[in-house]
């Protein structure tokens, strides 16, 4: 166990924690967007920045992946804190203005637009979190999309922008974007996802829709399951 | 060639090294390093070969490296028994059958050489061989030496110390210089330990740009948990106008490999990483050469020296981002990602590529090793100013008269660099500003020109050493242009990762163009000023929190022509188009008509000695009118 200063509380932690997971702990709230339990924090969107100081240095650190340290002390309200979370908001706001969620989250914190800031109109509402890409990769294990390009260009999409072979159309993706920027739609028997079609299978017992065939196909691959066992929804398993 | 196994093996082919490098007969050598193929040395060195076969002369002709004097190259030097080296500068292929009359005839008539060398150092082996004996032949009176070149007078070459001077292709020429004795020494006579505490008593800090002291990075990968270590170096140089690891690399090569082995045995590694951005390709070429012939030698690979320490090392080639520059995007894209930079509060020399401690160092980091192996610490030490031992490589290009790579002891003041080995400012303008340390570097202006040249000082005024860059302006030069340059060089580089780099500069781009394009607003300065602060503190990789130092120094120093340029819509320095207006002076024009003839947009109009005019509809403010004017009397307001 490790003790330290959050915003002059005294705080203890495991040793190996992140700073944002014991502020959480202790109710302190720190504002993410590429931050969620399922993947590793990849540090991107820098709105969870904290001001820590070690011994003589004080220096702004991701509180996502700081981890903690014996006789820290940390400042998540600090000025400087706030003037990069409102320098992050205000180009993310620029660079997605149709996102309902960052407009909430600015009003939450108190931030306006940055007038200056000429807004994207080519960016739809994708903050670059990488989560969706994360989550395909490390949680589902199918890898179907990936980011491409560089700097503000850099896009989230499958390979080439072409129809994705290797999607199986889960959804984890949208489910974990934040800002609602990837589109699912979903009627009975079909699902629209990343320009493709997913054929949805039927429940063996009681006929609901519940879940793409490419995605039981899937999971009948990986565990070895037989397709006829996977055919069964939840509810009626 | 048979395995160097004993100090006897490697004194043979020290021996074999010296007869190539001064050898009983007449020896030939073109600078063949990028600098010297741009400016036309193989049109030169094919001229030569075909010469010397048509006269049926026994000549030996070489490739060397690049000496630095990028600004005469193609050079071609000529070494005859016992007479000094003489360096031929701009020889183009018409001037070569004259260069080897004159070596046929053993005497200097016609072209002179530029300068001489009376004889050879030999750094590492702490002696100089002369190449002639007795007294200066009397037709070289009059061509200066060397050392009284005043490009040359204050420099000290350490880590180039082999660039230009041997034959790129050849080991033993390496050897001959003192090379892989180093290797050597460590591996029979020092012990991991002992090689660490002497790199940490020689002051040596890192060249790549952080400065951070080599010998305790190398210490804590040492002391790092995990069997399996990696040595890296960074030659993945990427600043614009920045070459000097580019020339070592491709005209010294063994002394990164040999350097990268001793820093290899120290801390306990034996697979490493050359990483070289693919856009260097003879720095590739040279080096993959060179780690063929040190394996054939048996100076990689298994039991080096037959001490029984094994070490490898491959090429990892870039495909170009300047991101890539950044340690931990290197190591990314090293691992067969895309180079994206990662957060470094666990340090990469405990968890660096593939999660394994990882000792990075840069090109000229690694080509000092076996000097200070050789000399001692104390003697490097001795080398520079206080916490900053030994030289730095810079390279000196925009605005200066000799532009090129030049090496000079640490701590030296600004004003000898530019104005005594640069020779100051072309055209007889006056000197605005230095930019050190890249992209993400700063420009210092004209009152800091006595500062020494060393990471503190650079650092405390806002610059940086950076990997050794110096871009020189005059008084032609915007500084808003200049930091709109660099900020849209580094919007085109970010990889895209975090917001406050890849959205913030990009932003910081778009207003610096509107204030360069006369758009600018009452705000715009102070609205740039908290952005930088913001990107500073926010970005993940130093590439991102560095990236609005140019606009930070340019706004220190130059705050002024930012007001300029907003309120009252002026470009003091006459680069920003829209601000600027041409015209001609009455007074001065003589109606030569040249500016008319030249006009590309056919805007100037008038009689022949009578002063001409601008018609302002059609002039696209090239300037080409101002440079063609010999009377001075083109006016930009």
């Amino acid at each position: 166990m490790v003790s330290f200063i959050i915003d002059g509380k005294k705080v203890e932690a495991e040793e190996g924690a992140t700073v944002l997971q014991v502020a959480r702990k202790y109710g302190v709230m720190i504002p993410t967007l590429c931050c969620h339990e399922s993947v590793a924090p990849s540090g991107a969107c820098r709105l969870c920045v904290v001001e820590v100081k070690k011994g003589k240095r004080t220096r702004i650190v991701t509180s996502c992946l700081y981890p903690v340290d014996e006789g820290i002390v940390v400042e998540t309200k600090s000025d400087r804190v706030l003037n990069v979370r409102r320098l992050v908001m205000q180009l993310l706001m620029a660079r997605c203005p149709e996102s309902d969620v960052l407009k909430d989250m600015a009003k939450e914190m108190g931030i306006e637009p940055q007038p200056a800031f000429h807004p994207d109109t080519d960016k739809g509402k994708c903050v670059l979190c990488r989560l969706c890409v994360k989550a395909c990769e490390d949680v589902v294990g199918a890898s179907a999309i990936g980011l491409s390009g560089r700097g503000k260009n850099k896009k989230v999409g499958p390979p080439f922008v072409e129809d994705s072979k290797t999607c199986i159309g889960c959804g984890a993706c949208a489910y974990i974007c934040p800002t609602e920027h990837i589109l699912m739609e979903s009627t009975d028997s079909k699902r629209k996802i990343w320009g493709r079609t997913f054929k949805m299978q039927a429940c063996d017992k009681c006929g609901r829709y519940f879940a793409p065939v490419d995605q039981l196909k899937f999971i009948s691959d990986k565990t070895g399951t037989p397709m006829t066992e996977l055919a069964v929804c939840m509810s009626c398993k | 060639m048979s395995k160097i196994n004993t100090l006897e093996d490697l004194n043979k082919a020290a021996k074999r090294g010296l007869e190539s490098i001064i050898p009983p007969k007449t020896k030939v050598m073109v600078g063949m390093a990028t600098s010297g193929i741009a400016s036309g040395a193989q049109e030169v060195y094919d001229a030569l070969a075909e010469e010397v076969k048509k006269r049926k002369l026994d000549i030996i002709l070489s490739k060397t490296g690049a000496m630095g004097m990028d600004c005469i190259e193609p050079l071609v030097d000529v070494l005859q028994p016992n007479k000094p080296r003489l360096a031929y500068s701009k020889v183009t292929a018409k001037k070569v059958p004259e260069i080897v009359d004159q070596i046929v005839k053993g005497a200097v008539n016609g072209s002179k050489p530029t300068y001489r060398m009376d004889e050879e150092d030999f750094i590492c082996l702490n002696e100089k061989k002369p190449y002639f004996k007795g007294s200066l032949p009397k037709d070289l009176d009059g061509i200066p030496k060397i050392s009284d070149v005043n490009f040359y007078k204050k420099q000290l070459k350490l880590a180039t110390r082999n660039c230009g001077m041997i034959d790129f292709e050849s080991i033993d020429e390496y050897i001959a210089k003192g090379g892989y004795f180093s290797l050597h020494k460590a591996l029979t006579k020092m012990k991991p330990d002992e090689i660490i505490d002497e790199i940490i008593a020689s002051g040596l800090r890192g060249r790549g740009g952080g400065g951070f002291p080599a010998g305790i990075k190398w210490q804590t990968c040492r002391r790092a948990h995990g069997d399996i270590k990696y040595v890296i170096c960074n030659g993945d140089e990427g600043d614009p106008g920045a070459y000097m690891d580019r020339s070592v690399m491709e005209g010294d090569p063994h002394s990164v490999i040999e350097g990268m082995i001793i820093g290899a045995y120290a801390i306990g590694s034996s697979q490493g990483f050359i990483y070289v951005r693919n856009e260097y390709p003879l720095a590739v070429r040279n080096l993959q050469r060179a780690l063929d012939q040190a394996r054939e030698y048996g100076l990689l690979g298994k039991n080096i020296l037959n001490t029984g320490f094994d070490f490898d090392l491959r090429i990892g080639k870039g495909a170009g981002a300047f991101v890539c520059g950044e340690s931990t995007a290197l190591m990314t894209s090293l691992e067969g990602k895309a180079g994206e930079p990662r957060a470094k509060y666990i340090h990469t020399v405990e968890h660096g590529l593939w999660d394994r401690p990882s000792n990075l160092n840069n090109v000229e980091t690694w080509a000092n090793v076996p000097a200070i192996i050789s000399r001692g610490a104390k003697w490097f030490s001795s080398i520079g100013c206080k916490n900053n031992s030994g030289t730095k490589v810079f390279c000196l290009v925009g605005k200066i008269n000799n532009i090129g790579m030049v090496e000079v002891p640490m701590g030296i003041p600004l004003k000898e660099i530019i104005y005594e080995i640069g020779g100051g400012i072309p055209g007889g303008k006056k000197y605005k500003a230095v930019q050190t340390g890249g992209p993400s570097g700063g420009c210092l202006p004209d009152k800091l020109i006595d500062i020494s040249v060393d990471f503190d000082s650079l650092w405390n005024a806002g610059s940086m050493m950076g990997s050794g860059g110096m871009i020189v302006m005059d008084e032609t030069t915007c500084m808003v242009d200049i930091a709109r340059y660099f900020i849209d060089f580094l919007e085109f580089e970010s990889c895209g990762k975090c917001t406050p780099c890849r959205e913030g500069v990009h932003r910081m781009n778009e207003i610096l163009r509107d204030i360069c394009d006369g758009r600018g607003k009452e705000g715009d300065v102070e609205l740039l000023e908290s952005m930088s602060q913001g990107i500073v503190d926010g970005a993940l990789c130093a590439l991102g929190s560095t990236a609005a130092n140019p606009v930070l120094s340019t706004l220190k120093y130059f705050r002024d022509e930012y007001v300029a340029h907003v309120r009252d819509k002026k470009c003091p320095a006459g680069v920003c188009k829209a601000l600027i207006r041409f015209s001609i002076s009455d007074e001065k024009c003589t109606g030569c008509g040249v500016c008319l003839k030249k006009c590309p947009s056919e805007c100037i109009s008038g009689e022949k000695k009578k002063t001409h005019v601008i018609d302002q509809t059609k002039c696209i403010k090239c300037g080409v009118c101002k440079e063609s004017c010999k009377f001075d009397a083109i006016i930009v307001e």
